[in-house]
């Protein structure tokens, strides 16, 4: 009798849809395949590892290599004159006593963002399709952070002197860093940062290490990959531990990574400077790096996935979620900006209403001001069309606008508040020197050498979280997993009006 | 029975091979056992028997020592060694020792939850006898396999061997020391 009733359950709810191929059409829209074509656990691991393992190494590679590389060296320049002459090659002098240094710097720490929102949050929220981008993403986000401690670091001019104004320790002066000061606090939070992400980053790597041990052929890469996999076996017992050490990292990480944009923007909004105390800066800076994140994930996974034949793991559907955020994290910033505007008239204070005219239409960089808005504001909208949102094409050059725009918006907050404050006798124009556009330009270098580095050496997509996602890595699972799914388009079904159907 | 032998091991090409084998095993009563993967298995918690770590109570250690670090350096330092009065602030104005306790606590505990992960895991250990199995290398890459120890209590090379082979895997490897 019970099992009766089943099948009449079962029949009522096949006749919901016509046939089993409408079924399956429905289940692949409510859950796309994270991962396309037919892959076993073999193939993901070959496909992956022999990019670093037999592939000859392409061409574009070397091009691409040797222009980040000679850019690079920009940053060798730059840092070697402003070593031997002091930081008065830089054109940031009062009343603009910060500029490019901390522009650069929040620049390069707010890219750095995604990649720890895609390892850490989006594994808590169990969202599946970070596993074939969070290695990457990881690796972008170290190598942001390293081009972003630079400028702080160098911004003191003599950073062989920076360890006792920056960490607290013990030194024969008796002098102590001023813990009440944002600065200090931001010393704690990018170093606990660059240090958290490597962990985190090296730890993901270790199981897919030891495939590439086990999978080389020549001795000495063999021994290399052995040495840094630390022995890993796969045995039930560390994958058990792994896991939950794993877990953790995720767990701390994610009230890490709010924390650092945070206090990155605490430097401002403690001061009392117009444009800068305010108290949406937090969140407005967390969206705002967010956003910039992963306009830099598109830029570097969309060449990627071609060049070494990639659409497999990172599907278009990736593609597609990465616009989603970008597109709900832009309409954030935008009205941060719109906040600021708002804060400027609400304050009644003088001051803060002249910052925002001056910013706005008034000042000498008012154009600054509308090209933010042109590229953080108005182009994210085509973001709103599934045509733009499907284009690679589309997505690249709208995540290269965006990037554009997010160092736009540092420049407007940090020079447009400082130029003319509060005495006009000290307002004052800036403009970067050389030294300036060269130390920026020269971290872009850096920063594109380490990821061909990254990509030449070790696995760009983690491949023992890939290996999950296939159908065959369910213990006795297929079937539940595809009659859950049933349910829950059925319960989606059930609950949607008419003409949604 | 092989004097220098470190156990008995058998490959499975699935999964779910690898767990109902694995379930066998356990109520077959065999204790030192172990199972390789080339990625987490949760259900093999339960059917190897391998009981929680105590990782996680190793980070909640490791968190609040970092956090009571924090508080103890910066009330040392701005209250006890070097006061100093900035606009007339209290010497202990805990409010700004938030960020950098805050920040302390999330290192450590990091730090505790990957090197006590490594420390427990007893990595990196280079040598392991597994890796005498030549076979053992596809377990990174697409391969399960199954490992009765020969310090087992229950462990009879002729038993175990022939219970291996009852559980029907691709093959039965012995492990050389």
């Amino acid at each position: 009798m019970e099992q009766r009733n089943n099948w009449n359950r079962w029949n009522t709810r096949f006749e919901l849809f016509k046939n089993m191929a409408d079924l399956k059409e429905i289940q692949t829209r409510v859950y796309p395949p994270m991962v396309e074509g037919d892959h076993t656990f073999a193939t993901v691991s070959d496909k992956i590892g022999d990019i670093t393992l037999k592939r000859k190494t392409p061409y574009f590679w070397f091009i691409g290599f040797a222009i980040a590389f000679m850019v690079a060296q920009l940053l060798l320049f730059a840092v070697t004159v402003l070593l031997a002459k002091g930081i008065g090659i830089w054109g940031n002098n009062q009343p603009v006593g910060w500029a490019f240094d901390i522009i650069n710097f929040v620049w390069w720490i707010g890219i750095g963002h995604a990649g720890t929102l895609i390892s850490a949050i989006l594994l808590l929220l169990n969202q599946k399709w970070r596993t074939s981008i969070n290695r990457f993403a990881e690796a972008m986000t170290l190598f942001a952070v390293a081009c972003a401690a630079m400028f702080p670091l160098l911004h003191t001019g003599r950073p062989w002197l920076a360890a006792y104004w920056l960490f607290p320790y013990p030194n024969t002066m008796g002098i102590w860093p001023q813990f009440r000061s944002p600065l200090i606090w931001d010393v704690f939070a990018v170093s606990t940062y660059a240090s958290i992400s490597l962990l985190f980053w090296y730890v993901g790597l270790i199981p897919d290490l030891a495939t590439l041990r086990d999978r080389a052929k020549n001795k000495f890469f063999k021994f290399v990959y052995g040495i840094l996999s630390w022995g890993w076996r796969g045995s039930a017992r560390h994958w058990h531990r792994y896991e939950i050490a794993y877990l953790l990292l995720a767990g701390i990480s994610t009230p890490l990574v709010l924390s650092v944009h945070s206090i990155v923007s605490l430097d401002f909004s403690v001061s009392q400077v117009p444009g800068w105390h305010a108290t949406i800066f937090p969140p407005y800076f967390v969206a705002g790096a967010i956003f910039a994140g992963f306009a830099m994930v598109l830029i570097l996974c969309i060449p990627l996935r071609v060049w070494y034949n990639m659409k497999d793991f990172i599907t278009d559907t990736h593609l597609v979620y990465m616009a989603k955020i970008m597109l709900a994290t832009g309409l954030i910033v935008v009205y941060g900006y719109a906040m600021e505007a708002f804060f400027g008239w609400y304050s009644a204070s003088q001051y803060e209403v002249f910052m925002v005219k001056n910013r706005i239409w008034e000042g000498p960089y008012w154009y600054m001001y509308w090209l933010l808005i042109l590229c953080n504001g108005l182009s994210i909208q085509l973001l709103w069309f599934k045509r733009f949102r499907q284009s690679p094409f589309w997505l690249f050059l709208i995540s290269i606008v965006v990037s554009i725009g997010m160092w736009l918006e540092r420049f407007v907050i940090i020079v447009t508040s400082l130029n003319r404050d509060f005495l006009p006798s000290s307002w004052a124009m800036y403009s970067p020197t050389i030294f300036d556009w060269s130390m920026f330009i020269g971290t872009i270098g850096f920063f594109f050498t380490l990821i061909f580095l990254f990509v030449r050496f070790l696995p760009v997509i983690s491949i023992f979280e890939v290996r999950t996602l296939l159908p065959e890595a369910n213990v006795h699972g297929h079937q539940q997993d595809f009659d859950e799914s049933v349910l829950e388009i059925e319960y989606t079904w059930e609950r949607t009006d008419p003409p949604n159907r | 029975m092989e004097k220098n032998l470190y156990g008995i091991m058998a490959e499975f090409d699935s999964a779910t091979e690898l767990v109902d084998a694995a379930n066998k095993i356990r109520l077959a009563g065999y204790t030192k056992t172990d199972a390789f993967s080339p990625f987490p298995l949760h259900e093999i918690d339960e059917a190897l028997g391998i009981r929680r770590s105590i990782l996680p109570l190793l980070v909640f250690g490791g968190g609040i020592t970092g956090l009571l670090s924090g508080i103890a350096l910066q009330v040392f330092v701005h209250y006890i060694d070097y006061p100093l009065n900035v606009g007339g602030r209290p010497y202990l104005s805990w409010p700004s020792f938030v960020p950098p306790s805050y920040e302390l606590t999330i290192l450590l505990a990091g730090f505790t939850a990957v090197f006590g992960m490594l420390f427990l895991n007893g990595l990196p250990s280079p040598y392991h006898p597994v890796f005498n199995v030549p076979r053992f290398a596809l377990a990174t890459r697409e391969k399960f396999f199954l490992l009765i120890e020969a310090a087992d209590p229950k462990f009879e090379y002729d038993d175990a061997r022939k219970f291996m082979e009852s559980l029907e895997p691709q093959e039965v490897f012995d492990v050389p020391e």
